[in-house]
């Protein structure tokens, strides 16, 4: 037990069994009132009608509409940020140049700003009274109140996932492996897909994962942009706000359940890849 | 592979630097940085008097009161138990633990929309909370109470997930050494632990406050948005943006915008000591 063999109570180093358990119990009971009674709730709310009431709310065209609008929205804004969140960490992590620093910190802007903000800065950008509104409707460019506004500023809620993932897995890898495949030989992007992918994609994958729970529970920013017109530009959450604001609840938690149930799988997903990778800071 | 660390004023052999370096620039300005001066530009617009006259109404002043001391509250709670519930992770097993360690995410996992909808049914009078508590006199939806229970609920991963790698990676020989010399567990705790822990604890407590005072879709539902009670200054934004009210929700965005930044400022000191810290002891 005690390798250097020093002389001391044991018990120093940890709590009594009592306490222990005492404080297992208090976590546990805070986790089950805060999380876990929330999490078991939208399934029963969902299903207190019975099933086939719930299998009608889903079905329901307008809650088709909102699904597939907020895979587009969120797989382009997934898509987007990867692109980013690669050739971020590319130029962070493989080259020196001033203004590193100040650079990761614009980078981790967006998580700073309230989601309220995020949607509004792209009205006062291309709404009707905003600085670009006029040219883009003389053009019959529509962006609020539109699927591009409601892309737009779902990409600002997640810039930051796959980037900040990212930076710190590539600069632990240093830069060795990739130099020695370009003095073989290897082109530039031989050397991206052969090399540094294959190394960080575990990584990867665990970003993107993030990155699309947010993207597609995205509420804030999206709701100011988005107009809430019905069957075009409502996401499943705005979706579930207008069926919840009719009384219509067992509709609401039915569409709901969907999106709680994309979240017990990202938190499974999580998991899993966090004990593949050995990760143990799982970072907001 | 020594050979091309050679000296560091030697360009580096890999390529992209233009191309991805071009990119990240362009993107950010696209996405972030141009949207966001939108704001700043679009507050120039207005006098002083204008801006000074919106800020100081009754209705924004309790907006921001409310907001700051729902954020608040909920923050300490969340600093409290986010770091018992990383401290029970990290020193003891039991079963359950891996389902417990995943299921602090959730909040992260979980759209805002849906905890605002099941919490307000919980609290509700016929809702599995609500009736126990209503009867006792214990309103929870559309209070402060009911906002700071949701913010609890948003803000306890960025605790719990600060807090818990600083206490994993701790050397606990400073611990033996502690015990080594006589030091009872009490004293341990206090003058040994804390002191290691309480820079990530802090960094914990501002993420969740930063967060809490810009939460929108889990309060929206259950405050009931009642100006001067219940009403936070997301909702009032969102409020003067649907009515068209540029000017009014513009001077509030401004200035929850440069809180954010002052807040994020802040986080990033802290975080810098206590990385300083941790290496000093490692």
């Amino acid at each position: 037990m005690n390798p250097a063999g020093q002389s001391f109570d044991e018990s120093h180093l940890s709590e009594p069994r009592l306490v222990r358990w005492f404080l297992i119990a208090v976590a546990f009971l805070f986790l089950t009132f805060f999380l876990g009674i929330p999490l078991i709730a939208v399934f029963v709310e969902a299903l207190r009608k019975g099933f086939s009431l719930y299998r009608t709310a889903i079905v329901e065209p307008y809650t088709v509409a909102a699904i597939k609008l907020t895979v587009i929205a969120a797989g382009v804004a997934v898509f987007a940020n990867m692109l980013f969140g690669i050739a971020a960490a590319w130029a962070i992590t493989k080259f020196d140049f001033p203004g590193k620093s100040f650079l990761i910190t614009l980078i981790d802007l967006p998580f700073a700003v309230s989601p309220v903000i995020s949607g509004m800065v792209y009205i006062l950008l291309f709404g009707m009274q905003g600085y670009l509104g006029p040219w883009l409707s003389s053009h019959n460019i529509r962006i609020i109140f539109a699927t591009p506004g409601i892309i737009l500023a779902t990409i600002f809620v997640t810039f930051p996932f796959v980037a900040r993932e990212l930076i710190p897995l590539m600069k632990a890898q240093g830069k060795e492996a990739e130099e020695a495949a370009l003095v073989l030989g290897a082109s530039g992007w031989q050397t991206f897909f052969k090399i540094t992918l294959p190394n960080i994609k575990w990584g990867l994958l665990y970003s993107l994962i993030q990155c699309n729970a947010r993207a597609m529970g995205e509420f804030g920013a999206v709701s100011v942009v988005s107009g809430h017109i019905r069957g075009q530009t409502n996401t499943l959450p705005l979706h579930v706000e207008i069926l919840y604001n009719e009384y219509n609840f067992t509709a609401a938690f039915a569409v709901a359940s969907l999106l709680t149930f994309l979240a017990v799988i990202t938190l499974l997903l999580k998991k899993l890849l966090s004990l593949k990778i050995g990760r143990k800071t799982v970072s907001g | 592979m020594k050979l091309f660390a050679a000296s560091p004023a030697q360009r580096s052999v890999l390529p992209g630097f233009g191309l991805t370096m071009g990119f990240t620039i362009l993107y950010l300005s696209l996405i972030v940085l141009i949207p966001l001066s939108t704001l700043l530009l679009k507050t120039v617009t207005l006098s002083w008097e204008h801006f000074w006259q919106i800020m100081m109404s009754p209705r924004t002043v309790a907006a921001f009161k409310i907001s700051f001391q729902t954020a608040f509250y909920s923050a300490v709670v969340d600093l409290i138990f986010g770091t018992l519930v990383a401290w029970v992770l990290v020193r003891y097993r039991f079963a359950g633990k891996e389902m417990m360690d995943a299921l602090v995410d959730l909040p992260l996992a979980l759209p805002t929309a849906v905890a605002g909808i099941v919490l307000t049914t919980l609290f509700s009078p016929n809702g599995w909370l609500g009736r126990y508590l209503i009867p006792h006199g214990i309103q929870v939806n559309y209070t402060p109470l009911g906002i700071t229970i949701a913010l609890v609920f948003i803000g306890l991963p960025f605790v719990v997930r600060t807090v818990q790698p600083i206490l994993s990676e701790m050397d606990r020989s400073n611990e033996e050494a502690a015990a080594s010399i006589g030091a009872n567990r009490r004293q341990i705790l206090w003058k040994v632990i804390l002191p290691e822990v309480w820079p990530a604890m802090l960094t914990g407590f501002t993420l969740a406050f930063a967060r809490n005072l810009g939460e929108y879709g889990s309060i929206v539902f259950i405050s009931g948005n009642i100006p001067l009670k219940t009403e936070i200054t997301t909702i009032l934004i969102v409020g003067r943006l649907e009515n068209y009210d540029y000017a009014g929700a513009t001077a509030l965005a401004f200035s929850m915008l440069v809180l954010s930044f002052l807040l994020l400022f802040v986080i990033n000191f802290l975080q810098a000591r206590s990385r300083q810290r941790f290496e000093a002891f490692a």
